[in-house]
């Protein structure tokens, strides 16, 4: 499943404008292949990352994947609900599941990120 | 030969089913180049398992082995009880494997959340890992947790922490580019002023030993308090039989604590193996290296264990690994948990009374001794430092020829310390054993 | 099974002490002491023993089942070394003697020892020295790098990286990263081995070291070897040889003529010390001679009145990595084993390790994907894929659990990671013909069992003390110990 409000990585993070906030997760896709999820590494709130960088990580029992930040930016608020809850992400990977906001650099950048359908598209062609 | 079942006739029908072109052992050895094969090793050929007993037997024959050991740095002469080889001799433990499928595996791992249950119930921690190779590696993997968990640059370490240790730390950590700092050398307790005038916002940790190196005894609550008022962590390395009456690192504000677990029914063994163990408190779990058992249940709601956390370990996380340690010492952390199982409660109580109580005495033996200087300043455990007229090397060669190991000239890592001597006693000491030891020592010195 | 602490019953007893002979110490400060005693159970010594002894049993082990562990090399643990190993003249021996003035006179039966295994081991890996101080595989991984880091900075070499292929153990990549060199991954070939033009791009002067086991994890023998090693050295690097797979090549091939500089051996796989349920091991480092100079001290020297002392002083060593000498009561038994196999039963390892795992390859690839392309045989080890099962919804897992149920240990799972459900197969030479058939048979039937009725496997194992363990409930629950 695709949320059609979000725009994408190819790396599977999804970003969606709030305000003047960008909040971030993982795709539908990503929960999937992960499996169950047990632990969420939250970043530090006020920390900056640049487009790129590793800011969090998830894991299931058997694997760890870095989330990478989509656009350059410094954290507003994460989403502590998944210190004890972190199956979440897998149950609502769009809502509920949210891992992080930040207050972007440049709220443009989100336009070079992947339309919804050009996810889909990346998605079939895996 | 030996533990090898294939026939020649197996052989052949081995491999006629995989079908080589001329149908030798060696067409399946045709990727190595040709050059590089060698017939044969230099080697001698093989000896019987009788002959092979022979020559070790006639090597062992070159090591002296009875004399009356006084000497401690660290690793003691404590006695072992019969059933921990009897247990740990059992083929089901020895020759099983590291237990990844935990279907197959539940004595060894149940086995391990004991271990780690007792050496949490022994410094009161909230969680212990399966082991580290020994207490120096221990405190080198509990120094880097101190790293990550802060994301700081600074480790502040005692000079009373075992000097072989820290000896070890600097050799991991030469090519990394991590501050350290150790306060002014004191004998006794450690100097909280110096200690505090060190720790500041780029601190990580504090490194400190109870009992230090000299066998002195110390509560590090203070020190705690330093570290934590400016956001760093207190490592605490410890001597477990002491933990029979001692204050707790728990109790003391520790936040990792590491130790080394030989004194636990591990022999001596010149030099290995040895155990080291690692407990921390709730919050740094997932910051902790090695193998973790925790509790779990089956499909059928039945209780059992298995490895966990995996995910902070090598074959996981690979080069974002906490530590590449895989192999550890589980079959030593199996003696450790029956030494304490046996002794319980009250034996550890009376085991480290008794080694206390012996070591005063001969302590009251020692000052009798003409040109002997106890070390009295501060209370000390089962060790402790005494001055002599003479180079204690002389002394200790004299000692040697009258069969004992009279105890460690520390000026070998403490050159201010040329007169001073680091003498250990441990429950096999009988009071007539060390009233004869006092006895020679004045003898080799005035005779 | 109940745990060691809920048999406890205040009064009980597990041991005796001798009866205090001296004077009681006077009291310690309250401030010094704890304020309870040690929360350890109070059980009798036949109560402690019973307990373990049950606790045993629920184990698999060497001694009565098949591990055909890839990568392992789960091979027979003799008895007799187990003897040698506790000889009072060995386990009685305190560690700093030899640091007290005429020590080593008192400890010449355990210098010669560890002489005469590094003396063994230099001519078995075709290396000019080694080290036995680190206490297992990954630490003489660690040990190596470290060696590898000192002989860059002592040459001014700038390095930053270390090659690793896709196929490489865990351990490899943790260990450069703990040394302080970033890790770039050389992805494998079809046939499993280094991919020869995306090394060539890779490798620069900024290389520290290449890291490679021989044959790789897939069970093959790279026949470039020797030209990865001379372009390696070309650019300044060194090569690294983990010898985790050295069953393989024994009395064959030495990693020291391929082009390695430094080697590092498992004696817990190649050389039979028992593997403890996860420890104790060693892991002893090898080295060519420019390396000797960086080497941990002490090293063991042969005087010329045929003694053996300790040599501390070596100003460019990279220092300790163990406290001592080395796992001393692990080094013994692999010294028997060596002495008792010598040059002929070695090379009888060797060989007979290649001929079991190309024999069960062969009764295996017709049910199984082979991993890699094994027409020109494998080695001791060989990878499949149970990519065919995972279509009728069994996994490489629910194969594992399946054989656990026959009774047989899995072979290693998912590992390496290049090849998708991989089941790595290592049966070592100590296993015979009969033990291969069966275990085929058993693997064949699996096959067929994943085609006829995969929805079986879901509830694998039956026969064993605990069925299928919920690992997702242990991290969440993170019941890790049990407290007061």
């Amino acid at each position: 499943m695709v949320s059609k409000e979000c725009v994408y990585t190819e790396k599977h993070e999804w970003a969606r404008r709030d305000d003047d906030k960008v909040v971030i997760g993982i795709s539908d896709y990503a929960q999937q292949e992960l499996g169950e999820i047990v632990f969420v590494e939250l970043p530090r709130e006020g920390s900056t990352y640049a487009a790129g960088d590793a800011a969090a990580t998830i894991e299931s029992v058997k694997t760890v994947s870095d989330i990478y930040i989509p656009v350059a930016g410094t954290v507003s608020s994460v989403n502590t609900a998944l210190e004890n809850s972190p199956e979440q992400v897998n149950s609502d990977p769009y809502g509920e599941g949210w891992v992080f906001s930040i207050t972007p650099e440049r709220m443009e950048d989100l336009d070079s990120l992947l339309s919804p359908e050009a996810y889909e598209k990346l998605l079939e062609e895996a | 030969m030996s533990y090898i079942a294939n026939t020649p006739s197996d052989r052949e029908v081995m491999l006629e089913k995989i079908g080589t072109a001329s149908g030798t052992i060696d067409d399946l050895f045709k990727a190595v180049p040709q050059s590089l094969k060698i017939d044969s090793l230099n080697l001698p050929p093989g000896k019987s398992e009788y002959e092979v007993k022979k020559v070790l037997g006639q090597l062992a024959s070159g090591n002296t082995s009875h004399l009356q050991c006084f000497v401690g740095g660290g690793f003691y002469d404590h006695y072992i009880p019969s059933a921990i080889d009897a247990l740990t001799s059992r083929s089901e433990f020895y020759t099983a494997y590291t237990p990844y499928q935990p279907e197959a595996s539940q004595g060894t791992l149940q086995a391990i959340y004991e271990f780690q249950s007792a050496i949490c119930r022994i410094t009161g921690m909230e969680a212990a890992n399966a082991s580290m190779y020994d207490g120096g590696t221990a405190i080198y993997e509990a120094a880097m947790m101190a790293l990550r968990i802060t994301g700081r640059n600074k480790i502040i370490i005692d000079k009373g922490l075992s000097p072989i240790y820290r000896k070890m730390i600097y050799s991991y950590t030469s090519n990394l580019s991590i501050d350290f700092e150790e306060p002014p050398f004191t004998l006794g307790k450690c100097d909280r002023k110096a200690i505090a005038g060190m720790v500041d916002e780029e601190t990580a940790a504090v490194v400190l030993q109870n009992p230090n190196f000299f066998g002195v005894i110390d509560d590090h609550s203070d020190i705690a308090e330093i570290c934590h008022g400016k956001g760093a962590l207190l490592i605490e390395s410890v001597y477990p039989v002491s933990l029979g009456i001692l204050k707790t690192p728990r109790e003391m504000g520790a936040d990792i604590v590491v130790g080394e677990g030989q004194s636990l029914g591990i022999p001596l063994s010149f030099g290995g193996p040895y155990l080291g163990f690692m407990a921390t408190m709730k919050p740094y779990i997932r910051k902790m290296p090695g193998r973790i058992a925790g509790k779990t249940t089956d499909r059928h709601g039945k209780e059992g264990y298995v490895l966990t956390l995996q995910t902070r370990e090598q074959h996981i996380r690979r080069d974002k690994a906490t530590s590449n340690i895989c192999t550890n010492q589980a079959l030593c952390a199996l003696r450790a948990l029956i030494f304490l199982s046996l002794y319980g409660r009250t034996g550890l109580k009376e085991l480290a009374h008794q080694c206390r109580d012996k070591a005063e005495f001969a302590k009251a033996k020692l000052r009798e001794v003409k040109g002997i200087t106890v070390y009295e300043d501060e209370p000390t455990f089962n060790e402790f430092l005494i001055t002599l007229p003479i180079d204690p090397r002389t002394v200790i060669s004299r000692m040697m020829d009258r069969g004992y190991a009279a105890g460690f000239p520390v000026a070998r890592y403490y050159p201010e310390l040329d007169k001073s001597l680091l003498v250990a006693i441990t429950e096999k000491r009988t009071k007539q054993e060390i009233s004869i030891f006092a006895e020679m020592l004045e003898d080799v010195l005035w005779n | 099974m109940e745990l060691i602490f809920d048999k406890s019953k205040e009064g009980r007893k597990g041991y005796t002490l001798p009866a205090r002979d001296v004077p009681k110490a006077a009291e310690l400060p309250k401030s010094l002491l704890r304020a309870e005693g040690a929360c350890l159970p109070s059980v009798t010594e036949n109560e402690v023993v019973r307990h373990f002894t049950n606790l045993s049993i629920l184990n698999f082990n060497v001694d009565r089942n098949f591990y055909p562990l890839g990568s392992c090399t789960m091979k027979y643990n003799p008895k007799f070394t187990e003897e040698i190993a506790s000889r009072e003249e060995f386990t009685s021996q305190h560690p700093l003697l030899p640091q007290l003035p005429h020590g080593a006179a008192i400890c010449q039966g355990s210098l010669s020892v560890l002489k005469g295994l590094e003396d063994a081991l230099s001519e078995i890996a075709g290396m000019d020295a080694f080290t036995l101080q680190p206490l297992a595989g990954a630490h003489g991984e660690l040990t190596g790098v470290m060696l590898i880091a000192a002989y860059h900075r002592k040459h001014g070499n700038r390095k930053k990286y270390v090659l690793i292929p896709d196929s490489g153990h865990g351990t490899n990549p943790a260990t450069a990263a703990i040394a302080g060199y970033e890790v770039k991954t050389i992805p494998s070939g079809p046939d499993g081995c280094l991919d020869m033009e995306k090394f060539k791009e890779t490798l620069n002067d900024e290389v520290a070291a290449v890291m490679l086991t021989s044959p790789n994890t897939l069970g093959v023998f790279n026949p470039r070897i020797k030209e990865i090693a001379d372009l390696t050295h070309k650019a300044g690097g060194l090569m690294y040889y983990d010898g985790a797979n050295l069953n393989a090549i024994l009395g064959k091939v030495r990693p020291g003529d391929l082009g390695f500089d430094v080697v590092h051996i498992n004696l817990h796989k190649t050389f039979s010390t028992p593997h403890g349920g996860g420890g104790p091991g060693a892991g002893p480092v090898g080295v060519k001679k420019e390396l000797i100079p960086f080497l941990p001290v002490s090293r063991v020297v042969r005087r010329t009145d045929g003694s053996f002392a300790l040599n501390y002083n070596e100003p460019d060593s990279i220092g300790y990595v163990a406290p001592f000498y080395g796992n001393f009561l692990i080094l013994v038994r692999a010294y028997a084993y060596i002495l008792h196999l010598g040059a002929d039963g070695l090379k009888e390892v060797g060989e007979n390790a290649v001929l079991n795992a190309n024999y069960l390859l062969s009764l295996l690839k017709d049910y199984y994907t082979p991993g890699c392309d094994y027409s020109n045989h494998c080695m001791h080890e060989f990878v499949l894929s149970a990519d065919q099962q995972k279509k009728s919804g069994v996994s490489a897992l629910d194969i594992a659990k399946a054989l656990i149920d026959r009774g047989v240990h899995p072979p290693t799972v998912y590992f390496p990671l290049i090849v998708k459900e991989a089941l790595m197969i290592e049966p070592t030479e100590t296993e015979s013909k009969e033990t291969l058939d069966r275990f085929a048979e058993v693997m064949i039937a699996l096959a067929g069992e994943a085609r006829e009725k995969p929805e079986s496997f879901a509830e694998l194992p039956k026969n064993t003390p605990v069925g299928r363990l919920d690992e997702v409930k242990a991290v969440k629950q993170m019941d890790l110990c049990s407290l007061c």
